[in-house]
């Protein structure tokens, strides 16, 4: 008896183990094995060729160097104000979504804001290029109705970076936001409603406590993938983009410097990791409950 | 008692696409009183309780409340609250905030605020509960919290939309009880909708039976259990035996009518009946009797023979179901509480009859008797 029952649990635990092994590899080979590499690497000076000490020379020339720390808190504003715009953008078409359209045209509306999402980065990042550069639709358009005399440059301004992070980012936003809204009784708002409240006193008092789970979700995976974008800042803001990920890419392969490359690489995990701490005091939520409404 | 009616509702009509949801309704509602809408669901009384909430625009018609018409007032001005079907608490608010939400909205500065939340709390037996969250309370205690986040705004009309619908049958008595005291207490009118007869009897002052977008009947419970107007009403509030057929016999008083198979029963007419119409008496079946030997009923009542089919043991409900004994028609008649049958099993035979006076017969093609 007893021992049919250890069997069954033995079996019981193999089966979790084979279902978790392909994560747990994942886990380990790309996650924690290139970070701990990035760790000693970022701990270490090179002080002749081919010989190495541990060293805090990297960090220090971090702080050192006003480029390196100024390009980091640009980084860090910029991505805050974006994931901030891309929440005023998200919450009207998460409500239209989840709320005042009904069943086919609520999908619908999901599917419009997916289709971008079909094409590469890359390509989308090239559409707004050829709308904004100084040949492109927009400009030209500008000229025809006489609104400026010359065509005018709209790419590599802080405004065409936030616009492109804004559009990259948008499902991010929605998604969490629709599914946490969804869930919002709809009764609620009209009790609230009876009780004589009116809009924006239903939208701060109900709707906003009941969706702050989804909305922390949703700003948190929309900051990291900002803070980490390098693609829509370097094209869309060219050499005034001054992003993070940019310094770091330098680092890495046009200057070899490596050691330098993986404290950056950690400066830029500790920023995005202390962003996410400080949203989530700030709203009063915990991360298991809000990573479960992603 | 001749102020103005706290709701009076005037010729109110709404259509949707595919079918009318209220069908040009008027009837007002005494100050104070406790006031019912009964009707199965899809009979409109969502609909009509959403449009004195202000949710819904009629069609036409005017809705008045205290006297004021209330077809230019949006539902957070007028003087109405609603406790909802899911109750609606705001469960990411205490208590004591879910109380104080409407005054908060009222501009009363957050003192005040606190202070008659705390009053109107005590008043519904929930002293001290103010900082509690909504989830720590129990059913019946989140109905009176409800109940007090309403009442704390001295509205004119409390709405009440099947409030215990969702509340397990022990609790749903007990709170029937509760919100009858409630009303007592704090004097407010009340509108409450239900599909479940036994809440509309028991805890109003006047019910209003709705069916198809119209109402059947205005009256107190006892006039709708005993007199009722139309056969929808009938087969409706409260059980009956409903006994169809064609009418053969009629006098200024009774109807004789045959059944199908042939069965001859006697009824009080009601209503326009002329032989040879189809019709439908309904007989309570605490109005039948039934004994062991013929001679023991009572003798202006019709007797019959049957055949007990099953026992339904119910405590105070129990009946008795029986099958007569020429037409097999399953007639339920109300088991004595005296215990004196209590050991009738099926297969036996027995009498049973009722007084004709106390059935009631009508027509089978009148407004609403469609389906019963």
């Amino acid at each position: 008896m007893s021992e049919t029952a250890s069997h069954a649990v033995w079996q019981r635990r193999m089966l979790l183990a084979v279902l978790l092994t392909p994560a747990l590899l994942w886990l380990f080979a790309l996650i924690i094995l290139p970070h701990v590499e990035l760790a000693l690497l970022s701990f270490r000076e090179r002080i002749a060729p081919h010989t190495y000490a541990p060293s805090l020379m990297q960090y220090r020339t971090f702080f050192a160097e006003p480029l390196y720390w100024g390009v980091f808190v640009r980084t860090a504003i910029m991505s805050a104000l974006a994931t901030a715009l891309t929440l005023l953008v998200a919450f009207p078409v998460a409500w239209i979504i989840a709320k005042v359209a009904r069943g086919r045209a609520s999908s619908l509306l999901f599917v419009l804001c997916l289709i971008p999402f079909w094409v590469s980065e890359t390509v989308r990042a090239l559409g707004w290029l050829i709308l904004l550069r100084e040949s492109g639709v927009l400009p030209t358009l500008l000229v025809r109705l006489g609104i400026t005399a010359v065509p005018v440059e709209l790419l590599y301004h802080d405004a065409t970076i936030l616009i492109g992070l804004v559009y990259t980012s948008l499902l991010f936003m929605v998604v969490p936001l629709v599914s946490s809204l969804e869930s919002l009784d709809n009764s609620l708002i009209e009790a609230a409603y009876n009780l004589g409240a009116k809009g924006p006193a239903i939208l701060r008092q109900i709707v906003i406590p009941h969706a702050a789970p989804g909305i922390t979700s949703g700003c948190i995976v929309v900051f990291m993938l900002t803070l980490g974008n390098y693609l829509t800042p370097n094209l869309l803001g060219g050499k005034n983009s001054q992003w993070f990920t940019e310094l770091i890419y330098t680092q890495f392969i046009v200057r070899f410097n490596w050691e330098q490359g993986a404290a950056f690489g950690f400066l830029l995990l500790a920023l995005s990791t202390g962003m996410v701490a400080i949203g989530l005091r700030i709203s009063g939520q915990r991360f298991v409950d809000v990573m479960r409404r992603a | 008692m001749s102020s103005t009616p706290d709701l009076s509702v005037e010729q109110v009509d709404k259509r949707f696409a595919d079918h009318v949801a209220v069908d040009r309704l008027s009837f007002a509602v005494e100050r104070g009183s406790f006031f019912s809408i009964l009707g199965p669901s899809g009979c409109g009384k969502t609909t009509l309780l959403r449009m004195i909430a202000g949710f819904t625009l009629p069609d036409s018609g005017d809705i008045r409340i205290g006297g004021r018409s209330m077809r230019e007032v949006a539902p957070n001005r007028r003087p109405v609250n609603m406790v909802f079907q899911h109750l609606a608490l705001f469960p990411m608010m205490s208590v004591g905030d879910n109380v104080a939400f409407g005054l908060a909205r009222r501009g009363v500065d957050k003192a005040e605020r606190s202070r008659r939340a705390a009053a109107m709390l005590e008043r519904v037996g929930l002293a001290g509960a103010a900082h509690k969250r909504v989830e720590e309370l129990s059913g019946g205690q989140r109905q009176r919290v409800a109940i007090a986040r309403s009442l704390v705004l001295e509205p004119t009309l409390l709405l009440l939309d099947e409030p215990l619908g969702a509340l397990d049958l022990k609790l749903r008595e007990h709170m029937k009880i509760e919100l009858k005291q409630l009303q007592a207490a704090f004097g407010t009118t009340f509108v409450y909708i239900t599909h479940d007869q036994s809440e509309a009897l028991v805890l109003s002052d006047h019910v209003a039976v709705m069916n198809r977008g119209r109402f059947e009947q205005i009256g107190t419970p006892q006039q709708l259990y005993y007199e009722p107007a139309t056969a929808f009403v009938a087969g409706f509030v409260g059980a009956n035996n409903r006994i169809a057929g064609r009418a053969v016999g009629v006098d200024a008083e009774l109807v004789e009518l045959v059944t199908p198979q042939g069965w001859i029963v006697r009824a009080r007419r009601s209503g326009a009946i002329t032989a040879g119409d189809e019709v439908a008496a309904f007989v309570r079946p605490e109005v039948a009797s039934i004994e062991l030997d013929a001679a023991q009923l009572a003798p202006q009542m019709a007797r019959y023979a049957g055949e007990v089919q099953s026992v339904l043991f119910d405590g105070a409900n129990s009946a008795v179901l029986i099958v007569e004994q020429q037409s097999r028609f399953e007639f339920r008649v109300a088991l004595p509480q005296t215990g004196r049958l209590a050991n009738l099993a099926p297969g036996a035979q027995v009498a049973f009859g009722f007084d004709p006076q106390r059935a009631i017969c009508f027509a089978a093609g009148a407004a609403g008797s469609g389906h019963v």
